[in-house]
């Protein structure tokens, strides 16, 4: 049984109760008087134009793309940093020639301009 | 009753239920402490940051409530707790609720797992380290959540260009900690804090001197914060992902983005800084209780130290592009970093070779 | 018991969770369901002493491919998709291939044999810490496997940027 997490857990509960709490109290004694123009999403001051949610950049997909791959990668360094000082040598050459087949990629999405943002 | 409880939790019960409900209780006592002081925190940080920026830029900063304006914290948030709370037209309202809470929850959930001083920490768990990671990639939801739901074209710009930084200098932010954690050899962060005390001056900034680099602009990324505050960025996208909110829902995204830095300036001075770790020949003449309250004050020392970098930059720096922001990232940053990692490894063989 | 009971609270709200995400008209609102769902499978984590790989179901599930979703999500019509039909109309092939998926599961964990401890035992973990053991495991007996991780991984990069710069040029 993971005890140790308990505390995580009931904090968790804590911060819950308390964003929710505060926001669900406050309700009790704000001041309420909607009308049509307060509600308006803010554009500067004009009647909003078109559809809010518009189609954006094919960026954005491929920071997300890489994000998730050079996460996965992040989370093989975490444990392998942990037992680097028990395997040594064998465990760093293990991992150069792993951070060299990323880099290759990485390389790859330098030149492809992944990167560049216009 | 008894036999009930028996047959729920197994033999010997009424003992272990009543050595439950106390070690809730201290739980919740140490939650309660923690929160109730971090707020605060979070609150004078504010007053803070004001009155370093208005001397910083030849002002006097906050002044008129109470002496020195000490009470402005309180009064900012009276204000905005009576404040009317606007919902946008078409918004969607569950998540538009909920985005704000999100993102206040993952900042203030990451502090169950810091040690305060030595042997104080409300959770005292094996990945802390990952555990941090984890709760800054959820406050990621928060802020594209809230500029989708909003129904409003700035917040939903400011929202995926303020996602996109966060998860761009995330990898940064895990990768500059790679060397710390090679170093130290545990994702606990008392052990990681304990392990500085056998180098030289007994932090992990100096050897780690790059990492310590990379950290700290990725830090700045991740708190939205300038130079890298774009989703905010006034002239452009008027206040980014929470253009639409108002009253406590916003304060709710002020305190997670105070509690974040908070956090940050924590996990700066836990890993680089040598935390609660005072050299030994200071604490050797001490009994056990002076020393550890020594140690949190050296402990928010650093943290201060940090907070006050922070204000500092602030004032000095102007915005970076997007582009720039962008290209700091991916191609300065995470390349520093791999080569921390590197370079880590390769000393750590030469040493051992040696020996 | 208690852990009877934990294991049957995760199954049973990672089930609920489950349909509810597939059967939400609105996209986002499925993703926020995984979320919690992905919650859920990391506490379950959790209770099988699997620390670190509880941890990694956040960052790398929740923190990183549940984002990409979101933002593949974000670009639907939310109009147009909050008006169509909540299954595809070919949902009774899904069906069969879900129950040939959990008669597979079923069978297998028949042939699961308890009570058999390799090396690393509960015991063995607790003292190492979790992530201590995998990383001993995995960078000495099954170095093969994560080798060829980063090709996989390389091959990400590649197809994202190919396919992302066919879309940009059309």
């Amino acid at each position: 049984m993971p005890t140790a997490y308990l505390p995580v857990l009931i904090f968790l509960m804590v911060a819950t109760a308390f964003g929710i709490g505060a926001l669900v109290i406050g309700e009790l004694f704000r001041i309420k008087r909607p009308y049509r123009d307060k509600l308006m999403p803010y554009e500067s001051g004009n009647a909003p134009v078109g559809e809010p949610r518009i189609r954006f950049s094919v960026k954005f997909y491929i920071i997300a793309m890489l994000f998730v791959v050079f996460d996965v990668e992040a989370v093989f360094l975490y444990p392998w940093a942990l037992v680097f000082d028990r395997i040594g040598l064998y465990a760093f050459v293990e991992m150069i020639i792993f951070i060299i087949i990323l880099l290759v990629g990485y390389i790859y999405a330098w030149k492809k301009e992944a990167f560049v943002w216009d | 009753m008894t036999g009930l409880f028996e047959a729920i939790v197994g033999p010997g019960s009424l003992d272990y239920i009543i050595n439950l409900v106390i070690m809730l209780i201290i739980i919740l006592l140490k939650i309660a402490a923690v929160v109730a002081v971090a707020l605060l925190h979070v609150a004078y940080a504010t007053y803070f940051e004001r009155k370093v920026i208005g001397h910083m830029q030849l002002r006097l900063g906050p002044r008129e409530v109470g002496p020195l304006g000490l009470f402005q914290p309180f009064a900012d948030g009276v204000k905005l707790f009576f404040k009317e709370d606007i919902i946008p037209a078409d918004a969607d309202k569950p998540l538009f609720y909920l985005a704000p809470v999100i993102f206040f929850i993952s900042a203030l959930t990451s502090l169950s797992v810091l040690p305060f001083f030595d042997g104080f920490a409300v959770a005292n768990i094996n990945i802390g380290l990952l555990f941090l990671f984890a709760m800054s990639s959820l406050g990621a939801y928060g802020i594209v959540l809230s500029g989708w739901s909003s129904n409003s074209k700035y917040a939903f710009l400011g929202g995926l260009r303020s996602a996109s930084q966060v998860i761009s200098y995330e990898i940064a932010m895990g990768l500059s900690l790679v060397g710390v954690m090679m170093m130290a050899g545990s994702l606990n962060l008392s052990d990681i804090v304990r392990a500085q005390q056998h180098y030289p001056l007994g932090l992990f900034a100096v050897p780690q001197f790059l990492g310590f680099f990379v950290f700290v602009v990725a830090a700045f990324a991740e708190t939205n914060r300038l130079p890298f505050d774009l989703p905010e960025a006034e002239s452009e996208l008027v206040a980014g992902y929470f253009t639409e909110y108002s009253g406590f829902r916003f304060a709710l995204f002020f305190l997670g983005e105070y509690t974040g830095m908070l956090i940050m300036s924590a996990i700066a001075s836990l890993c680089f800084l040598g935390g609660w770790g005072l050299p030994s020949f200071v604490t050797a003449g001490l009994p056990v209780v002076a020393a550890k309250v020594l140690g949190l004050f050296w402990f928010l020392a650093k943290v201060y130290a940090f907070m006050f970098f922070y204000y500092w930059v602030r004032a000095t720096l102007p915005r970076y592009r997007y582009d720039q922001l962008m290209a700091i990232g991916w191609k300065l940053l995470i390349p520093l970093a791999l080569a921390n990692i590197v370079i880590t490894g390769l000393v750590k063989i030469w040493i051992k070779g040696m020996v | 018991m208690l852990p009877k009971l934990f294991f049957g609270y995760f199954a049973f709200a990672i089930i609920v969770l489950s349909l509810l995400v597939i059967t939400r008209r609105n996209p986002v609102h499925s993703v926020m369901w995984m979320l919690l769902l992905f919650f859920q499978i990391a506490s379950m984590y959790l209770f099988l002493n699997a620390e670190f790989i509880a941890a990694i179901q956040v960052i790398v599930y929740a923190g990183a491919i549940l984002v990409l979703f979101l933002f593949v999500v974000l670009l639907l019509n939310l109009r147009e998709e909050l008006l169509t039909n909540r299954f595809i109309s070919a949902w009774p092939v899904g069906l069969v291939f879900a129950g040939a998926i959990f008669a597979g599961a079923v069978s297998a964990v028949a042939a699961f044999v308890p009570n058999f401890s390799g090396q690393y035992t509960v015991d063995v973990i607790n003292r190492e810490t979790h992530t201590k053991a995998l990383g001993q495991a995995l960078y000495t007996d099954f170095l093969f496997p994560f080798e060829i991780a980063s090709l996989i991984l390389l091959i990400a990069i590649i197809g994202a940027i190919v396919l992302a710069k066919k879309r940009m040029r059309s």
